[in-house]
């Protein structure tokens, strides 16, 4: 299919010149700076302590929850489009067949929505 | 032509190379990013066999959605990545056992594809005939109405995952004083207000 991928040439081109961009900024920043490094330069930066522990700290799990929602209702969006675009086509059998979907989903909604799920403490 | 054959062979090399990389890689952070840049990968060799919505739901949901939760997990977790490599050998034959059993399922399909192609395509093709209509378009005329039950069935999975991420991780936390604004506007005088005599010398209890 060679006009889909003369589509494409133009986000082709642009993510050319990005990358062209990110390599220009580093490369020219690591060729023209001075580059004396020493065991202080390199050491981290915290207002003269040593570190005290490790950056990875246990993390409230309730950020995943939110994210795992996020990732659900992002999926019974992306399931929206081709129905959107091809709605002329399928009819009322396909408009019900979505909203039953939608209705499946809503039940998920209700329930957490109900158990507090969305409620940041 | 060419131009397509050349797009497929960089994208499949660049896809092979970074699903090497995250099995091999020590940094588990790094092996995330190699993952996501094997998502986009993948999602060039979907646009070149045409489906574009696939491609563009591929870095939608599993670049911008999905990938970083793994990175959230990766980074943010208290685990000893050391430690969870050390016991490589005893998940060795597990591990082995579902990778023989994917290959096989794998040269299953391209064993009935290559011996009887008419018969593999009996069924009928899986999607209308790509032509004047774009992709989008061609899997909405299928999905919602010939694939009704599949497409209900992952509705059931969808709500299956969100009641079980609920149920896994949410727990009402006691002793937590948060803004109910229905009761703090509905509070009257007589429940904030209290009216005490005070007793010239005597203080209030």
């Amino acid at each position: 299919m060679p006009s889909l991928l003369a589509e494409y040439l133009p986000i082709v081109i642009f993510m050319a010149i990005a990358a062209g961009l990110a390599v220009a900024f580093i490369g020219g920043s690591w060729l023209a700076g001075r580059q004396r490094p020493d065991p202080e330069k390199l050491s981290p930066y915290e207002c003269g302590f040593d570190t005290f522990s490790d950056a990875r700290r246990e993390f409230d799990v309730r950020f995943y929850l939110v994210a795992l929602l996020f990732i659900i209702f992002d999926l019974e969006v992306a399931f929206l489009f081709p129905w959107a675009i091809s709605l002329k086509e399928v009819g009322a059998f396909g408009f019900w067949s979505m909203i039953v979907f939608l209705g499946v989903l809503t039940v998920g909604f209700a329930y957490e929505w109900g158990k507090g799920a969305l409620e940041w403490e | 032509m060419i131009l397509s054959a050349i797009a497929f062979y960089a994208f499949a090399a660049v896809l092979i190379a970074c699903a090497a990389l995250v099995i091999s890689l020590r940094n588990p952070v790094h092996s995330v990013l190699f993952l996501i840049l094997g998502f986009f990968s993948a999602a060039g060799l979907f646009v070149l066999v045409g489906a574009e919505f696939l491609a563009m739901i591929l870095v939608i949901v599993y670049v911008g959605a999905v990938a970083v939760l793994f990175l959230f997990v990766v980074m943010m977790m208290d685990i000893n990545f050391v430690q969870m490599r050390q016991g490589f050998t005893d998940y060795l034959p597990v591990g082995a056992l579902v990778g023989i059993v994917l290959l096989a399922e794998l040269l299953l399909v391209v064993g009935v594809l290559v011996s009887a192609p008419d018969g593999a395509l009996a069924a009928g093709p899986a999607v209308p005939t790509l032509g004047t209509e774009n992709n989008t378009q061609a899997i909405g005329e299928v999905l919602y109405t010939r694939y009704l039950y599949l497409f209900q069935a992952a509705g059931m999975v969808l709500l299956v995952a969100m009641i079980g991420a609920i149920v896994l991780t949410h727990r009402a936390r006691p002793g937590v004083r948060r803004q109910r604004i229905a009761d703090q506007v509905g509070r009257t005088r007589a429940s904030g207000v209290e009216l005490k005599k005070v007793t010239p010398g005597g203080g209030i209890s």
